[in-house]
């Protein structure tokens, strides 16, 4: 079992470290998958449905093959049924992006659209259009119970009863999903905007029936995942399927509006809840009738109670179906709709029981994190200067105070094959088979690599985001990337300078244990002056060299993260607009690798929280069964302008790692609408809360 | 042949450099940038004008480079983010590096020819005035704080280069 240095042994662990592609991406010389080029190189399009629900009843390619330029077409199924509108109905390969298009107008399909549904509560009456002919619209869970809920009932001093729903958001990642393919013989190469290089290589290795070793995948900078890019999809496998039919490496890469359609969303959540506490803030009982959806096939579960202890409980949650793009994980899946849900209900009982909502939230959480964390957050926004009588606040500029909280795993775990190789001529390897999708885990390895061996970060060279030296590692998902691969690095470079140490010992005569590195050089610890200099040392190997393996050490690492956040908004009940002031988030996050990439870690998810808090909505047309905003300018995301004064806290609690992507996105919208309940006495139990609801809201408070 | 697909010979001036191309007369800038002359670091995100990923330099001036067809350009001088380092990264790019602005790095090329154009008009800006300017270029990673500490950071690091001239 080993561990890792102190705060006071630690040279680079922990410290601000500017990451080793920063360089390559600010001259624009990082290459994306979007950015491969190759001799030859075709370009892919998709063909997708126009219509929410339609079966394919046949696919006539012969004017598209006729086009000149194109080279080849597919058709995903010719009896498929196409589901939602942009689902995949035949792709295009052609010498340039124009030629696609043209061609696949070309295509001839002849549907038998049918009817459809494109929400959840239209989706769920007797009657409504079937999404799957052979399945009902909901899919009812189990009722899960527990205590007593009538009794917890009959004691309560306050009860509530209250629905509350989040949107379906989408992940917008600035690079579209895409991949460039590329055959030889029965091997494939694979450039893919992947979060999980090892994910794609199995799935298509099993789609094409072929050896995993003969399909290589690449993902040297890829801009974004959020979760949504864990497999070839749809669109991966059709870009094989055309580069093998054209004998041509093909780029598939989708454009802004499939983005938004067909490649994944975060689902939406509906929580019909009664609740009760008792007088001296015990949270007692919640019944629980819950819903969301997913789309045509993905489900919408999610955490709920969530974080609080209640002992008296009952839930049902099901699954609704309807035509629309289907669900992917979405950084955090289902913990941001749990938060949002809980801590505004949270918030709606103390206000009723006339007591501090953060007492309240203080008497009925377990986590000792947490309560922790209350204190110093509710310090640094200024807690005491809540509104007291929300309802009686006056004026039309409203300023208020809200809170929400989180919890995450994290902890990673086994499944990275790493190698360390010290070269005699003093070059470091480090060569793992994860991805960087742009936290910053290439960087955190040299790091680590660099820790142990006593060197800087930029000496090491590590190899990641290519599946070629056959070593896997999981996908980037579950914040565990950094908890799963670093332990492994860790004990591969420990063997490794082992190893060095001992060559060293031999030359300078002395016992391996006596030496230690550090500042490039291997020294005696008990007399510095007799030191080697780091590259005096590697070159006693000579023509050998030291290659080790790493191995998992559940001792590095830590599951359970926790995160507190503050919010002070503004509210202009003139035009509904909302300003974010202040957010303070007190984040949990164990030993921190890289300062300066962990905190950038924690204001992105604070944005990403504001954002599904205040804009983000995918908007569907119930009587065209169109999406109608798949763009950036109508589905609204934060800018530059909507940023407010962000405080990020690293709460380490101990020294062990564990991850940090998706947690701080959790806690954001539920601090974020009970700010604006403090401000103005409006509870908003939908988001997001857009100026017209606080219109509409403010004007009936009023009547 | 297909009546869209008509050809034009055309010549651009793209970092201090004159190429010869022939383009579709649908081809949009970014669409020679990238797939005529290899210069990918403009980036694609959205093809609309909604994300400024794919800006340059038109005359000093930043312009979503996906909004002008390749015939429209010719005889204005382009500016690419593969032209801003000279022999060392300028000190936008620079200041972007340190104060760890870029995270999965698509929006950045956008993001430093934004700031480069404001930069060389407002040598003393507020935070406030970094927001307005990059309030076209969107990130989904950041968060934005640190692109704004990096502009911010970045403008000291010109007006002390200035003071040394």
């Amino acid at each position: 079992m080993s561990s890792w240095p102190s705060a006071q042994e630690a040279k680079v662990l922990g410290k601000r470290v500017t990451r080793l592609s920063g360089v390559d991406k600010v001259t624009g010389r990082a290459k994306y998958t979007y950015d491969i080029r190759l001799p030859g190189l075709l370009y892919g399009k998709i063909l997708r449905c126009p219509y929410a629900s339609a079966k394919i009843l046949s696919v006539d390619t012969s004017k598209a093959e006729a086009l000149p330029g194109v080279r080849a077409v597919v058709v995903v199924d010719e009896n498929k049924t196409c589901r939602f509108v942009g689902d995949e109905v035949a792709a295009v390969a052609a010498t340039s992006t124009d030629i696609a298009e043209d061609a696949i107008r070309l295509i001839e399909v002849e549907y038998d659209i049918g009817n459809y549904v494109v929400d959840e509560q239209t989706s769920m009456k007797p009657g409504a259009p079937k999404v799957h002919e052979d399945r009902e619209n909901v899919r009812p869970g189990g009722v899960n119970e527990q205590g007593s809920i009538d009794d917890a009932f009959a004691e309560a001093a306050v009860t509530l009863e209250a629905t509350y729903s989040t949107q379906v958001q989408t992940h917008m990642c600035l690079e579209t999903h895409g991949h460039v393919v590329e055959w030889d013989g029965e091997s494939m190469t694979v450039w893919a905007s992947t979060q999980a290089v090892f994910g794609v290589r199995g799935s298509l290795a099993d789609h094409f029936e072929l050896p995993a070793d003969q399909v290589r995948v690449i993902t040297e900078h890829m801009g974004g995942g959020f979760g949504s890019k864990f497999g070839p999809g749809v669109e991966g496998v059709l870009a094989a399927r055309l580069a093998k039919e054209a004998e041509a490496p093909v780029k598939l890469m989708l454009d802004r509006k499939e983005e938004f359609l067909a490649v994944g969303n975060r689902p939406s959540a509906i929580a019909e809840i009664r609740a009760a506490a008792s007088k001296d803030g015990r949270l007692l009982a919640m019944d629980m009738k819950t819903y969301g959806t997913g789309g045509a096939s993905g489900g919408a579960g999610f955490p709920l109670p969530y974080v609080y202890t209640v002992n008296n409980r009952r839930r049902q949650h099901s699954d609704v179906f309807i035509n629309a793009g289907n669900a992917r994980a979405m950084r955090a899946p289902g913990h941001p709709q749990a938060s949002f849900i809980m801590e505004s209900m949270m918030d709606e009982l103390a206000y009723e029981l006339g007591m501090d909502p953060l007492e309240f939230r203080r008497r009925n959480d377990p986590n000792e994190v947490r309560q922790g964390q209350y204190t110093v957050g509710a310090r640094e926004i200024g807690w005491h200067r809540r509104n007291r009588n929300p309802r009686e606040m006056k004026g039309t500029l409203r300023r208020g105070i809200g809170m929400g909280c989180g919890l995450w795993g994290g902890g990673g775990g086994k499944g990275t094959q790493a190698r360390c190789t010290i070269h005699s001529d003093g070059t470091v390897e480090v060569v793992t088979g994860t991805q960087d999708l742009g936290t910053g885990i290439r960087t955190a390895i040299a790091i680590v690599a660099a820790e142990g061996l006593g060197l800087a970060p930029e000496q090491i060279h590590v190899r990641i985001g290519d599946s070629q030296p056959g070593l896997p590692s999981g996908g980037s998902g579950g914040s565990t990337t950094t908890a799963s691969v670093t332990p492994v690095i860790k004990t591969a470079v420990d063997k490794a300078r082992v190893q060095l140490l001992q060559w060293v010992a031999e030359e300078m005569e002395v016992e391996a244990t006596a030496l230690t590195v550090g500042d490039g050089k291997i020294f005696l610890a008990d007399d510095l002056s007799r030191n080697l200099s780091w590259k005096e040392a590697t070159s006693l190997l000579g023509t050998d060299m030291i290659v080790t393996e790493g191995e998992w050490d559940s001792n590095l690492r830590q599951s359970g993260v926790a995160g507190v956040q503050f919010a002070e908004v503004e509210v202009d009940l003139q035009t509904g607009q909302i300003q974010p002031i202040r957010i303070v988030a007190v984040q949990d996050c164990g030993l921190v690798v890289n300062r300066l990439t962990a905190e950038s870690q924690v204001y992105s998810g604070v944005i990403q929280g504001l954002s599904w808090a205040l804009l983000e909505d995918r908007i569907m047309d119930p009587s065209t069964g169109l999406m109608i905003n798949p763009d950036m300018e109508y589905y609204k995301v934060t800018g530059s302008l909507d940023m407010p004064d962000i405080q990020v806290i690293m709460y380490d609690t101990h020294r062990k790692v564990t991850g940090l992507g998706e947690p701080p996105v959790i806690p954001t919208a539920g601090a974020i609408a009970n700010a604006v309940f403090n401000a103005t006495g409006l509870r908003f139990r939908s988001i997001p809360i857009t100026p017209d609801k606080v219109l509409t809201a403010y004007k009936e408070a009023n009547a | 042949m297909n009546r869209y697909g008509l050809k034009e010979k055309i010549e651009l001036r793209i970092n201090h450099a004159t190429h010869h191309i022939e383009v579709d007369v649908r081809d949009t800038l970014l669409d020679a940038l990238r797939d005529q002359l290899g210069l990918t670091g403009t980036k694609r995100g959205c093809d609309m004008g909604e994300c400024g990923a794919c800006t340059v330099l038109m005359d000093g001036k930043p312009i979503n480079s996906c909004m002008l067809l390749a015939v429209d350009v010719m005889g204005r001088n382009i500016m690419t983010i593969e032209g801003l380092a000279q022999d060392e990264l300028h000190p936008i790019q620079q200041a972007f590096v340190e104060n760890g602005a870029v995270q999965c790095g698509f929006c950045t090329p956008g993001m430093i020819l934004t700031a480069k154009a404001f930069l060389d008009h407002c040598s003393n800006p507020t935070d406030d005035d970094v927001r307005q300017a990059i309030s076209g270029n969107l990130c989904r990673c950041t968060g934005y704080r640190k692109i704004v500490e990096a502009i911010l950071d970045a403008a000291s690091r010109l007006r002390r280069g200035k003071r040394h001239v």
